[in-house]
Parts: structure tokens; C-alpha cells; sequence
């Protein structure tokens, strides 16, 4: 899927920069843009090895796991295949807490950690797991308590009451959340998103 | 603007109850939180290289079609049948792009509510989506870069129905609470 939404990208800009005259731009924004992903990965590096080391600590003082504890009924039934006590468990709850908090900067490193230890489990390297899928589809749904970014732009633009979003905010969040992660639940049956055993990447390691 | 000054503070109150909180609640318990943190920081340069040539696939590819014109071409071919379900036609652009640009889409809700003013329904509804929906194709390439993973299965079309949802969602409550 990625493969052909990628390709359609770049072959559409070249068209659609053809026919608008904006060949010019086009050729300058691979530049600025390979420029600019690579400046956003380092970016991450300090504030990520930061909040790495901060769940290092709390996972040692056992934080953690009180909070695993707490939430195993409902991870349990979102992620069947990881058992109940692995580190992953720990990281997905931090990384969803975070986001609903609106601390973005803790999320990712949270997330990327989950992924980790999700890909510990993975028997298939290379493919995604049902339970990455579930991670992923909660997180591109993420519930977000108080939508910042919008109340400020409504506010500086002379809003009188800027807060009337967080309302509906949470209410259009919450049918994402859960149409994301049942979709994520029903497609993982569908015979096209099954995992191919047969790709050479699996192969190597089985 | 008095609230907004609030949930600025306690996010602010939040995020320091972390930093401290944690590694003062752990000493306690008996954990050598120096010796600790760098353990688990050592792995954060690693990961971060890991990312890089997913992000840089996904942000060139997003960045040419932004460059091209892409986006306005296909709000402009879809407005006039998304009119008619009730969907105002500045709207369609954010929907659009939020799921491949969180900077992009955050120059579009500024432009929305800069022309509708603060107080319109328009601004409204723009500021619930935005809030509501993710930059799925950069969380795609940021978590699955992170292990190395390329078959991504049904992760896109589950996120993206979730963006979907999320629009169609802003616009039925917005039309039933602030109208």
C-alpha cells in the first residue's frame, strides 16, 4: 500500500507540476524537503534519549508496572498477543498517556520504545504485527484532552470563547479512536493484509 | 484566553511532575537513577538514525506534491460534491493534508480561521478537525522506520479511516453543538 500511495505522490507532482508551471518549485522541494527530514530526525535525538532514560528509571522503580497493572484488562483485549508482563505493555500505556496529555515531545519516544519491544515479538521482521497495527491505528487517532494548537490559533484570531473546541474535539476523537482500532481489529482478518510467509525476509530468519 | 493560559500551566505542571516526580519517587524505592538514566538514554541516537531514510522517503514525496499544486487540484475537483453534503469547501484542503502535514495543515487552519475570523462556525469546525486527526503518514514513517519495518499491512487503512471518522465526526457535532 505504501508503495503505490509513495509512487502516486511523486509521479502526481511531476503531472500536476507540469500542468500548473510549477516544475521549478518542484525540483527545489526535494531538496528542502530530504534538507528538512533530516534536520526533524535530529531534532528528535536530545529531547528522545532524555525521555528514554526517564522511563528507564521508572520502569526500574517499578512505576511501570503498577500502571500495567492497572490498565491489563483493557491492553489485554486491544493486544491478545503480548503477554501481559512485557516491557511493551508499559511503553504503549506511557506513549497513549502522554499524547492525551498533549505532551508530544514524550509521546514519540514512548512510541518508539513500544515499537521496540513490539518488534521483540515479531516473528515476521520487515512486516507489521497485528498488535503494531492496533498501536499504530490508536495513536494516528490519539485522544488529545485539550486540542492547544487550535484553541491558540481561535484565541490570537479574537475568539470569544476559543474553548468551545475541547468539547467537540473529544467527541470527534473518541468515534476516531474507536473506528480506528475496530478497523484495525477487522482488516487483520481480511485474506490481503495477511502476512506473507513466503517473502524472503521472513525466510532468513525462520 | 484566560483558559488557554491555564492548560498551558498545567501541561507545564504535568510535564515538570514527570521530570521530577519519577526519578524522586524511584530514589526512594532504591534505584540509582544516574547510573539508570544513562542506561536507557545510551539507545536514543540509534534509534533516531534509524528513522532517517523513512522520514526522508515520506517528507520528499509529501513535499513535492505540496509544491506541485497537488492538493489544491484535488479540493478543487472534490468541492463541489462535498458541498452538497454539507461540508464548506475552505474545509476540504485541511482535511487533506492533516494526514501528510502537520506543519502544512497548521498554515491552512491559520489561513481558515485569519479569513472566517475566530467566532465563525468555519473556524470552529477547522479547529475540531485539526484537533481531532494526526499526521498519520509521519507517525507510519517515524514508528514502523523505527524497527525497520516496510509491509505495513493494514496500519494505513485503519489510521486513515480513523482521520476520516474523525472529519465526519467534527462536522456532525459541530453542526449539532455550535449552530
Amino acid at each position: 500500500m505504501l508503495n503505490i500511495i509513495w509512487l502516486g505522490l511523486i509521479v502526481l507532482s511531476v503531472v500536476f507540476g507540469i500542468i500548473n508551471g510549477r516544475i521549478p518549485e518542484v525540483v527545489a522541494s526535494v531538496t528542502d524537503s530530504a534538507k528538512a527530514a533530516f534536520e526533524l530526525s535530529l531534532g528528535l535525538t536530545g529531547i528522545m534519549t532524555f525521555w528514554l532514560g526517564l522511563m528507564k528509571i521508572a520502569e526500574e522503580g517499578g512505576l511501570i508496572q503498577l500502571l500495567v497493572r492497572f490498565l491489563h484488562p483493557v491492553m489485554q483485549r486491544l493486544f491478545p498477543d503480548v503477554p501481559p508482563e512485557h516491557p511493551a505493555m508499559g511503553a504503549i500505556i506511557l506513549n497513549v498517556t502522554a499524547n492525551m496529555l498533549g505532551l508530544g515531545n514524550a509521546a514519540t519516544p514512548f512510541g518508539l520504545r513500544a515499537m521496540n519491544e513490539l518488534e521483540i515479538l515479531n516473528k515476521t521482521p520487515g512486516t507489521a504485527t497485528n498488535a503494531m497495527c492496533v498501536f499504530l491505528a490508536m495513536n494516528t487517532a490519539s485522544i488529545q484532552i485539550i486540542p492547544t494548537t487550535a484553541i491558540a490559533f481561535l484565541a490570537a484570531a479574537g475568539a470569544n470563547n476559543p474553548t468551545d473546541i475541547i468539547m467537540t474535539t473529544l467527541f470527534a476523537t473518541s468515534c476516531a479512536l474507536c473506528v480506528a482500532i475496530l478497523s484495525a481489529k477487522f482488516f487483520e482478518k481480511l485474506p490481503f493484509f495477511q502476512i506473507k510467509l513466503n517473502s524472503t525476509a521472513s525466510l532468513e530468519t525462520l | 484566553m484566560n483558559i488557554q493560559s491555564f492548560s498551558t500551566t498545567l501541561s507545564n505542571i504535568i510535564f515538570l511532575t514527570m521530570v521530577a516526580g519519577i526519578p524522586a519517587y524511584c530514589f526512594i524505592r532504591g534505584v540509582k537513577v544516574y547510573e539508570v538514566f544513562i542506561e536507557g538514554a545510551k539507545d536514543g541516537f540509534q534509534l533516531v538514525i534509524r528513522i532517517i531514510p523513512y522520514l526522508v522517503a515520506m517528507i520528499v514525496a509529501i513535499g513535492m506534491f505540496r509544491a506541485s499544486g497537488g492538493f489544491e487540484i484535488i479540493s478543487h475537483f472534490f468541492s463541489p460534491l462535498l458541498n452538497r453534503i454539507g461540508m464548506p469547501g475552505d474545509i476540504l484542503p485541511l482535511a487533506l493534508i492533516r494526514p501528510f502535514s502537520g506543519g502544512a495543515a497548521k498554515g491552512v487552519l491559520a489561513d481558515i480561521i485569519h479569513t472566517n475570523g475566530g467566532n465563525s462556525y468555519i473556524s470552529h469546525l477547522a479547529g475540531t478537525i485539526m484537533g481531532s486527526t494526526e499526521t498519520t503518514f509521519y507517525v507510519i514513517a517515524v514508528y514502523f522506520g523505527a524497527v525497520s519495518i516496510r509491509r505495513t499491512r493494514h496500519a494505513i487503512a485503519a489510521g486513515l479511516l480513523g482521520d476520516l471518522t474523525a472529519v465526519v465526526a467534527s462536522l456532525w457535532i459541530c453542526h449539532v453543538l455550535l449552530t
